[in-house]
């Protein structure tokens, strides 16, 4: 599904990843740990195309196509699909007719027709039920005045309704209590199947918990310093990150 | 011979055509008004007023008075600049010229005519002694050059206790008969205690050539009485527009005015609110959304006189290209307006690195016991906002369309006409060039 080959990027021409090698099968989960600033949210927005980001050398392929050239909203076209760790207020923009504009603007990348507005709106609410969304919250515009947990299930939710290929969670789980946690993790395993991939971006192993990855990859510095099972992540949980240093 | 010189110079000649009766006071009004004009002249940008707005290119344009040849017009060359999925009345003019064929008026319950007749029918002559030119005299020297070429346009007078069942709209057309045209309308209305009127406003150019309109409108709300009036300027590129509105309020009424700048070379609006009275509302609304070498200018005015009033202003820009916006706004609160609630926001968004706005908030508050407040931002796209539309498959040109759209969205909800409100965003659809599948 993604397969990234000796990833170099920049910023302001300073050298954030220096030389990522990472392979994601249909149906795998993988998680990539990591102390701060070791490259993991540049690592996912240069996968979703964020053009401040300048890739120096290697690739990203999704499903055998280069990424290289693509815009980001190509990309999603594509199936990626970015939960952000700060997810952006749009004030006037109310989360329904957000979503219906993502995915009849998805569509049509596609090449498919609109999606009926009736069928949307059924849609829309059995996905909010998913992620114990309150109806009333669908009308508010688009996480103005959301709480942190609030931002991150509306997160999840556009996910449901995108229904992407790859998703990258980045720190889905900062700012949730324990409560919220589970609900967005539920939601997150409900979408999984054998045709999509999950990339979890994360700090601790408290999300990992619930969202069970089949790897672990830790972050360094800009490269991948250790690859294992989803023991690695307690491992890391026990020890810290100084004896990969 | 300069556009001053010709203007004085026809002033003559236009008093003695005889479109009024000798012994209207008109007259008198008139010649004072051309006195002033030729005093004054036109306003340059050494005028504090008009220091981001120069009128010099527009005035070396040999500019004909009047319309000589007439150009036949007929509903299907205008019904595309009417909100015609509603009942209204209308009031067509077409080169300054009334047209009684595409027109729709009454005298049912309320008068919804043309100043013409007011001015010279006896019915009306109480109403034009007491209101015509009471708030535009001695205001700017463009006011009283239209004053002084005073010939036609709207006469709205709304009786008291009268809902005004619908809208009423006002179209003024050139049709590009002159080479270059200077029209000069000028709207009374006149609203009495507890009565409703919504009006819409638009002046349009027909042809390529080019028009200048030097527009005023004085508007009388009494008691308790609710006005709305809605301003679309969306003309031609060769087409610029001077709009002079003064309102007066007295106790209790409410009066709003939109004002929606799309399109047009030039576009000056001077709005001016004064109050008579206690209790008394005065909304003013407006967005901007300019391209290319487009020039708006915003300059409003609300005048506390009373206590326990409030004023509520909010003016949204969008400008990309080499586009220029101006906004000044002045609050007064005069020392006896105790009480006084008055809110100014500007909030401006610039696209491109040619375009430019001058934002100058006044506030002189000379009240001890009131609550003022004014906020003023310019800023651009926000770029994080951007991505993350993108990341959910929205391409940049209709993201960007989307944020835009909730940028003027608060003052878009504003409209009290659902036609309109659906005309309006299809206008700013048009203008930031997407087709969005809701209305925000």
């Amino acid at each position: 599904m993604l397969s990234i080959k000796n990833l170099h990027a920049n910023i302001n021409d300073k050298e954030i990843l220096k030389g990522i090698n990472l392979e994601i099968k249909a149906g795998e989960v993988h998680a990539i740990m990591g102390p701060n600033g070791s490259g993991k949210s540049t690592l996912s927005a240069v996968i979703a195309g964020k053009e401040e980001y300048e890739v120096t050398e290697g690739s990203v392929f999704l499903n055998g196509e280069d990424l290289a050239d693509l815009a980001p909203e190509e990309r999603a076209h594509k199936g990626v699909f970015l939960s952000f760790q700060y997810p952006v207020e749009i004030p006037g923009v109310t989360v329904t007719n957000f979503i219906k504009t993502a995915i009849n603007e998805t569509r049509k990348g596609q090449g498919l027709e609109e999606f009926p507005a009736k069928e949307m709106l059924k849609l829309i609410r059995e996905k909010a039920d998913l992620l114990e969304i309150d109806r009333k919250f669908l009308s508010r515009s688009l996480n103005e005045g959301f709480s942190g947990g609030e931002k991150k299930r509306n997160e999840i939710f556009q996910m449901a309704m995108l229904e992407p290929k790859l998703a990258i969670l980045d720190e889905t789980d900062s700012g949730l209590d324990i409560d919220a946690l589970k609900v967005v993790a539920n939601g997150v395993n409900k979408l999984k199947s054998s045709d999509n991939a999950v990339l979890v971006i994360t700090h601790y192993q408290r999300l990992l918990d619930y969202i069970v990855p089949d790897f672990v990859h830790v972050l360094y510095n800009g490269k991948i310093v250790k690859s294992g099972g989803k023991e690695l992540a307690l491992e890391l949980e026990a020890k810290g990150y100084d004896w990969l240093k | 011979m300069d556009l001053k010189e010709k203007l004085v110079s026809s002033f003559l000649a236009f008093e003695n055509k005889g479109i009024l009766d000798l012994d209207s006071s008109v007259h008198s009004i008139r010649t004072k008004a051309i006195q002033n004009f030729e005093k004054e002249g036109f306003p340059s940008k050494k005028d504090e007023e008009w220091k981001y707005t120069s009128l010099k290119p527009l005035l070396k344009h040999d500019f004909s008075l009047f319309s000589t040849n007439e150009k036949s017009i007929g509903f299907k060359n205008i019904e595309n600049y009417l909100i015609n999925d509603i009942e209204s009345y209308t009031l067509i003019f077409i080169d300054g010229v009334f047209s009684s064929f595409l027109s729709d008026t009454t005298h049912d319950d309320c008068d919804v005519c043309v100043l013409s007749s007011a001015l010279n029918r006896p019915k009306y002559k109480m109403i034009v002694d007491n209101y015509f030119n009471t708030i535009a005299k001695n205001n700017n020297s463009l006011s009283e050059l239209n004053t002084a070429f005073t010939k036609e346009g709207a006469f709205i007078n709304i009786p008291k206790n009268t809902i005004v069942p619908k809208p009423i709209q006002i179209l003024n057309f050139s049709t590009g008969s002159e080479k270059e045209i200077l029209l000069q309308p000028r709207n009374l209305v006149v609203v009495g205690e507890n009565s409703h009127v919504q009006i819409i406003e638009r002046h349009q150019n027909l042809s390529k050539n080019t028009t200048l309109t030097n527009s005023v409108t004085e508007i009388f709300v009494h008691k308790r009485a609710i006005v709305d009036y809605y301003k679309i300027q969306n003309d031609t590129e060769n087409s610029s527009l001077i709009d002079s509105t003064f309102v007066s309020q007295k106790q209790q009424s409410v009066a709003s005015v939109h004002t929606y700048s799309f399109g047009g070379k030039l576009t000056r609006n001077n709005l001016e609110f004064y109050h008579e009275g206690e209790h008394i509302t005065s909304n003013l609304n407006g967005i901007s959304i300019l391209n290319g070498k487009q020039h708006v200018d915003n300059h409003t005015l609300v005048n506390h006189k009373f206590p326990n009033c409030e004023s509520h202003e909010l003016y949204k820009g969008i400008y990309a290209d080499k586009s220029v916006g101006v906004f000044n706004g002045k609050v007064i609160v005069q020392q006896e307006a105790q009480k006084t609630n008055a809110f100014q926001q500007n909030n401006n968004i610039l696209i491109d690195d040619g375009a430019s706005i001058n934002a100058k908030p006044q506030l002189e508050i000379f009240a001890d016991d009131v609550k003022c407040s004014h906020g003023c931002t310019i800023g651009q796209l926000d770029e994080s906002a951007l991505f993350y539309m993108q990341s959910r498959g929205i391409p940049k040109k209709e993201a960007k369309a989307l944020l835009l759209f909730a940028f003027g969205n608060d003052v878009v909800n504003k409209i009290k006409i659902p036609q309109l409100k659906t005309r309006i965003t299809k206008l700013i659809a048009k203008n930031l060039g997407v087709n969005l599948g809701f209305e925000l």
